[in-house]
């Protein structure tokens, strides 16, 4: 029997829960060794202008193996609809695939998203054939108009980008994973393992981070630490756990008590 | 003659193809994607998109992120 838990989002199929980004690395080679570590299969990436002044500085692609990575061009930085569309059309002529992470940034404290902005390049790059992946607030509305509009997936922030604060709103992501049909993956927030964890028992199909990994003391060990916590929630979520009660529930018999 | 070229002004001597253009700047144009005048061109074009006078070019490529820096 085949026994592997596999996904699949618009025309792939995963087997790593874990998507991973690659900025904020103190080397690519630690990147590399980090990428390997967290066994991911998809590695988000920033479209940005080429420096015409100096050219010296050596590509993101010369280290990441596209034969073993699925790459996804983002959107990171767009604070407009129209920029969004911009840059996901030039990621996909440089990545010659069509899928996005789709951004668009509401503010720059926060980083929160811009729903309404989100929900109109949402619209435009689906009707252009993009596999669209809207990083959007963990509002259950808006991500069920994402559906609507047709994103492949819908990516709710656990916490602001960056923040390691993890799950905010464990309520919401509930109700997030019970009106959702298409794949839901939890984007952005996540500082430990234990939060990676928490966002796949609440039945998340996946968990994508970037700053908790690269921005770790030992970027290395967090890469295999989250890689762990992902499989570990995954299958507590399919495994079925207990039911929360008020009072103890002994698990050893009560009968047969030496002395009664 | 003058063009913006990722955001500012560029002289070329001539009008020029785009992989011409990406040829002087020394880079590969198989790790870019290229905007010209707010078109996203395939990469089978370069060798017979022109550039004038006055056009907008962008040359991108992937950098490390995960989200979005401000």
């Amino acid at each position: 029997m085949d026994t592997v838990d596999r996904f699949t989002i618009a025309d792939k199929t995963f087997t790593s829960r874990l998507f991973v980004g690659t900025g904020k690395y103190s080397s690519p080679a630690v990147m590399v060794q980090a990428h390997d570590a967290s066994g991911a299969e998809m590695i988000t990436v920033a479209v940005r202008r080429v420096n015409i002044s100096d050219r010296s500085k050596e590509s993101l692609l010369d280290f990441i193996d596209t034969s073993r990575y699925v790459i996804l061009p983002n959107t990171a930085g767009c604070y407009t609809a129209d920029e969004a569309i911009r840059t996901a059309r030039l990621g996909r002529e440089a990545g010659l695939s069509n899928w996005v992470k789709l951004e668009v940034i509401g503010d720059e404290r926060t980083l929160f998203p811009d729903n309404e902005a989100l929900l109109e390049a949402t619209r435009v790059l689906v009707r252009e054939g993009f596999v669209v992946l809207p990083y959007t607030s963990d509002d259950p509305i808006v991500c069920r108009k994402l559906e609507d509009a047709g994103a492949s997936a819908i990516m709710p922030l656990g916490a602001p980008i960056g923040s390691g604060l993890g799950i905010q709103n464990v309520n919401n992501l509930r109700i997030i994973r019970e009106f959702a049909r298409v794949p839901l993956v939890v984007d952005a927030g996540v500082g430990t393992a234990s939060d990676a964890a928490l966002a796949m028992e609440l039945g998340a199909d996946a968990v994508l981070m970037n700053t908790a990994i690269a921005g770790a003391q030992d970027p290395v060990a967090m890469a295999e630490a989250m890689k762990l916590a992902v499989r570990a929630g995954r299958l507590a979520f399919t495994s079925g756990r207990i039911p929360r009660k008020l009072y103890a529930n002994a698990s050893s018999p009560v009968e047969g008590l030496v002395g009664r | 003659m003058r063009i913006t070229l990722n955001g500012d002004t560029h002289e070329v001597a001539k009008p020029l193809t785009v992989a011409e253009l990406l040829e002087q700047l020394d880079i590969d144009p198989r790790r870019v994607a290229v905007e010209h005048n707010l078109v996203v061109l395939k990469r089978g074009t370069f060798a017979e998109t022109m550039v004038q006078e006055g056009d907008a070019i962008e040359i991108v490529n992937f950098v490390g992120g995960g989200s979005s820096k401000g």
